[in-house]
C-alpha cells in the first residue's frame, strides 16, 4: 500500500465543561494513505467532528483541548505544532469543508470576497484574475448565474448553494489530504454526483487523501476505500466498505445498517438501535455500546473492550471477537453474530 | 374524506438582485415561480428538487417568514397571506417550521431550555415549572437528554442540534409542520428513529406536514405523496409509490437514477444531466428543464408546459404527456 499521508495515534480531546470532563474523542487511531479515501461513519455526537476540528486545530478552546495523542501528518506531529504553522497548513495543504458552512461563511463579506481571499492567499493572483477563478470555481460546483453569485451575501444563497461555496473554496488549493465533514447534506442527489466526481477527480489527479465524514452510506459505499466507524468517542470497527457494508462485525454496525431506508422496500416501520448514546464521563467502564447491545453479557459491564482482530485489516471493538472469550462464555452468541 | 387544511394557489416568490454601484434593481430571481398544490389534514406531502430550486423559500412564504409576492395561502379555509401581524402570530402556534440550518436558526446565547421553551411562553404557558417538565418530556421524545436543557447550541454536534429545533418545533402540538430538511445531519439509526416518532405524531394528533429533503429513500418512506420541484415551479406530484414506480418528468426519472445505493456492488445507471444548469433569475422560455432534458423536442423551448393530471391524480408539467 501507498505511503501514509495522515495518521492518527490515540488522540484524546475532551472538553471541561461545568458538569464535568467530557471524553468527546477518547483514544482514536486511524490512518489515512495517498490517495485513499476513508470513510467516517458513527452515532450523532459520537465525535467525528471534533476528531475533524482536532487534526485542524480547531477545537473550540476553552472549553476543549487535545488532552493526548499524535496527529502525525507527513514527519509533523500536529498536535505538537505551533499556530504559526497550523495557519500555513490550513486552507493549504490540509483543507476542510466544514458540516455547517455558515459557520465559515462570514456573514458580512461577499461570496467572492471569500473566495478571492482563499485563492490570493496560496496563488499569486492579481484580485481580477482571482475573480474569474472564483467564478470558474463556482461554475464547477454547478452554481448558476455565478457571475451574479460571486456580489452576493451568504444568507442569499440556499443551504445546498452555501455549502457548494465551501467545497469550490477546499477545493481550491489542490490539498494533499481534504477532510470533508458531512459535504454534500444539503444537496440533492444529481448535484451530490457531481460533487462526490469533482472529489474522486481531485482524488485521482493529485493523489489526495480524502477523510469523508458522512452518514449516508450510499456515498460511503460509491467513494470510500475503507471506513472507520466510531461510537461515542472510540473507533468501534475498522474494514474495507465492501466488508463493512456487507459484513458488519460490531453489533452498533450491524444495527446502523439494518436501520437503513431502502428506496424499493415498503416497510411500514424502520429499524432503529434501540435507546440513545449514554452521557459519556470519565468514570465510564465497560463496553460503550452494551446497555444497547443486544449481545451484551456480563463481561460488557465490567470491562473495557479493545480493537480486537476480526479479520485481515479488520478490527472490532466488542468482547465477541477476544480470541480468549471464546473458550470462556457466549460462544453461542459468538456463532450466532458471526452466521 | 381528504379534507384540505392547506391550499396554495399560485404562490410566488421572486427576490430583487441589486448591482452596480449604485445598489440598484438590476433583476429578479424567481425563487418560486407559480405554485399550486393543496395539503390535506393528517397527510405528510414530501418535496423534492435540486439544491437552489425554490423548496426553503416556498416553506418560508408559506408561513408568512417572508412575504410572497403574490398568490394565496389557505390554511383552514382562511387565506393567511390577508392577516395582520397579531393574528399571524396567533396562527403559528398551529403552523411551525423546522428550519434547514439548524445553526443559525438557534439564538446562541439562548440555553436550550430557553430555546425550546420560549414558543411555549410565548403562547400562554406561564408557569416556569410546567414549562420546564414539558421542555424535559420535548428532550427525550426527540433521543435527548434532560441535561441537556442548560447547554447552549454549541455545545451540541450537528444532529443533536437539528433535534433541538424538531423539539421546539412540536412544543405546542401544531397542526401542520413544515420540516426542511429535518433529518439530513442525522446517522441513519437516529434518523429512523426521528422518522418512526413523526409518523407516530401524526398518527396520534393527526398532525400533517410538509416534508422537505434531498433524500429520495427517506422522503418515500415518510411520505403520502411527492412533489418534485424544479427552478421554482412543481414538475410533478402523485402519490409516492406511483411517482416512485413510474416517474414521468424526465427531471424525476434523472433524479431517481442518481440515488447512491449503499452496497459496494451495485453498479448505478444514472442519468447524467448535461447542459447548463438555468438560473432563476433569467429562466429558460418554455419547459424549465429543456436545456439539460435528455427528451427534449422543439416544442420545449418555445411553449411552457402546463402542470396537469395525466393520469389519476398523477400531475406533470411535460410535453411528452400533452
Ligand atoms: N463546545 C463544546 N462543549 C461541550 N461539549 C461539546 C462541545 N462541542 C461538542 N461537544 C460534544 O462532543 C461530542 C462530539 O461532538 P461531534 O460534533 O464531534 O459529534 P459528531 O460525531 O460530529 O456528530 P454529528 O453526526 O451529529 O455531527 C458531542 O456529544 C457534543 O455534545
Ligand atoms: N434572501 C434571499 N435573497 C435573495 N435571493 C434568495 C434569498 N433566499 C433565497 N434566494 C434565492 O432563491 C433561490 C431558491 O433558494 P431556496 O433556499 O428556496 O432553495 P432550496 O430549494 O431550499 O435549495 P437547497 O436544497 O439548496 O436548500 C436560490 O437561487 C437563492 O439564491
Ligand atoms: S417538456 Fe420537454 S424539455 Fe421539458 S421535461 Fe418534458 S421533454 Fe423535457
Ligand atoms: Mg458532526
Ligand atoms: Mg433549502
Amino acid at each position: 500500500m501507498s505511503d501514509v499521508i495522515l495518521e492518527l495515534e490515540d488522540l484524546h480531546t475532551h472538553f471541561f465543561t461545568d458538569s464535568g470532563e467530557v471524553p468527546a474523542v477518547d483514544g482514536v487511531s486511524f490512518k489515512v494513505h495517498k490517495g485513499e479515501v476513508v470513510g467516517v461513519v458513527g452515532e450523532s455526537g459520537c465525535g467525528k467532528s471534533v476528531t475533524s476540528l482536532s487534526i485542524m486545530q480547531l477545537v473550540p478552546s476553552p472549553p476543549g483541548r487535545i488532552v493526548s495523542g499524535q496527529i502525525n501528518f507527513k514527519d509533523e506531529n500536529l498536535a505538537q505544532a505551533s499556530e504559526k504553522r497550523m495557519r500555513q497548513i490550513r486552507g493549504n495543504e490540509i483543507s476542510m469543508i466544514f458540516q455547517e458552512p455558515m459557520t465559515s461563511l462570514d456573514p458580512l463579506f461577499t461570496i467572492g470576497n471569500q473566495l478571492i481571499e482563499a485563492i490570493r492567499m496560496h496563488r499569486k493572483m492579481s484580485k481580477k484574475e482571482a475573480k474569474r477563478k472564483a467564478i470558474d470555481m463556482l461554475n464547477l460546483v454547478g452554481i448558476p448565474r455565478s457571475s451574479e453569485v460571486v456580489d452576493e451575501y451568504p444568507h442569499q444563497l440556499s443551504g445546498g448553494m452555501r455549502q457548494r461555496v465551501m467545497i469550490a473554496m477546499a477545493m481550491s488549493c489542490d490539498p494533499e489530504v481534504l477532510i470533508a465533514d458531512e459535504p454534500t447534506t444539503a444537496l440533492d442527489v444529481t448535484i451530490q454526483a457531481q460533487i462526490l466526481d469533482l472529489m474522486r477527480d481531485l482524488n485521482k489527479e493529485h493523489n489526495t487523501g480524502i477523510l469523508l465524514i458522512t452518514h449516508d452510506l450510499g456515498v460511503v459505499a460509491e467513494m470510500c476505500d475503507r471506513v472507520v466507524v466510531m461510537y461515542a468517542g472510540q473507533v468501534v470497527e475498522e474494514g474495507t466498505v465492501r466488508e463493512i457494508l456487507k459484513d458488519p462485525k460490531h453489533p452498533y454496525t450491524k444495527g446502523l445498517i439494518r436501520s437503513l431506508p431502502k428506496i424499493h422496500e415498503k416497510e411500514q416501520k424502520l429499524y432503529s438501535i434501540p435507546g440513545t448514546v449514554p452521557k459519556v464521563s470519565m468514570e465510564q467502564v465497560g463496553c460503550r455500546f452494551a446497555p444497547r447491545c443486544e449481545y451484551a453479557f456480563d463481561r460488557c459491564f465490567s470491562e473495557d473492550p479493545e480493537l480486537y482482530d476480526a479479520g485481515v485489516e479488520r478490527s472490532s471493538r466488542c468482547f465477541l471477537y477476544d480470541d480468549n472469550e471464546e473458550q470462556e462464555a457466549g460462544s453461542h452468541v459468538e456463532s450466532d453474530l458471526r452466521s | 374524506m381528504s379534507n384540505p387544511i392547506l391550499e396554495v394557489n399560485n404562490l410566488k416568490k421572486y427576490f430583487d438582485v441589486k448591482g452596480g454601484v449604485f445598489g440598484r434593481k438590476v433583476g429578479e430571481v424567481k425563487a418560486v415561480d407559480d405554485v399550486t398544490f393543496t395539503v390535506n389534514e393528517g397527510e405528510i406531502l414530501g418535496i423534492v428538487g435540486e439544491s437552489g430550486c425554490g423548496k426553503s423559500t416556498t416553506g418560508k412564504a408559506l408561513l408568512r417568514l417572508i412575504e410572497p409576492t403574490d398568490g394565496e395561502v389557505k390554511f383552514e379555509d382562511q387565506d393567511i397571506t390577508q392577516l395582520d401581524d397579531e393574528a399571524m402570530r396567533k396562527l403559528r402556534k398551529d403552523m411551525q417550521i423546522i428550519f434547514q440550518d439548524p445553526y443559525a436558526s438557534l439564538n446562541p446565547r439562548h440555553t436550550v431550555e430557553k430555546i425550546v421553551g420560549e414558543p411555549l411562553l410565548v403562547h400562554g404557558m406561564k408557569s416556569a415549572e410546567e414549562r420546564k417538565k414539558r421542555v424535559k418530556e420535548l428532550l427525550e421524545v426527540v433521543g435527548l437528554r434532560p441535561f441537556h436543557a442548560s447547554r447552549y447550541p454549541h455545545q451540541f454536534s450537528g444532529g443533536q442540534r437539528q433535534r433541538i429545533g424538531i423539539a421546539r418545533a412540536l412544543a405546542n402540538n401544531p397542526k401542520l409542520i413544515i420540516c426542511d430538511e429535518p433529518v439530513s445531519a442525522l446517522d441513519v439509526s437516529v434518523q429512523s428513529q426521528i422518522l418512526n416518532l413523526m409518523s407516530d405524531l401524526r398518527d396520534e394528533f393527526n398532525l400533517t406536514y410538509i416534508f422537505i429533503a434531498h433524500d429520495l429513500s427517506v422522503v418515500k418512506h415518510i411520505s403520502d405523496r411527492v412533489g418534485v420541484m424544479y427552478l421554482g415551479k412543481l414538475v410533478e406530484l402523485a402519490d409516492k409509490d406511483e411517482l416512485y414506480e413510474n416517474p414521468k418528468h424526465p427531471y424525476t426519472q434523472a433524479l431517481l437514477s442518481a440515488v447512491p445505493v449503499a452496497d459496494p456492488d451495485v453498479i448505478g445507471d444514472r442519468v447524467i444531466l448535461e447542459g447548463d444548469v438555468p438560473s432563476p433569475s433569467n429562466p429558460p422560455t418554455g419547459c424549465p428543464f429543456h436545456t439539460r432534458c435528455p427528451a427534449a423536442m422543439d416544442i420545449c423551448s418555445e411553449v411552457k408546459p402546463e402542470f396537469k393530471e395525466d393520469s389519476d391524480q398523477h400531475y406533470v408539467a411535460c410535453h411528452l404527456y400533452d
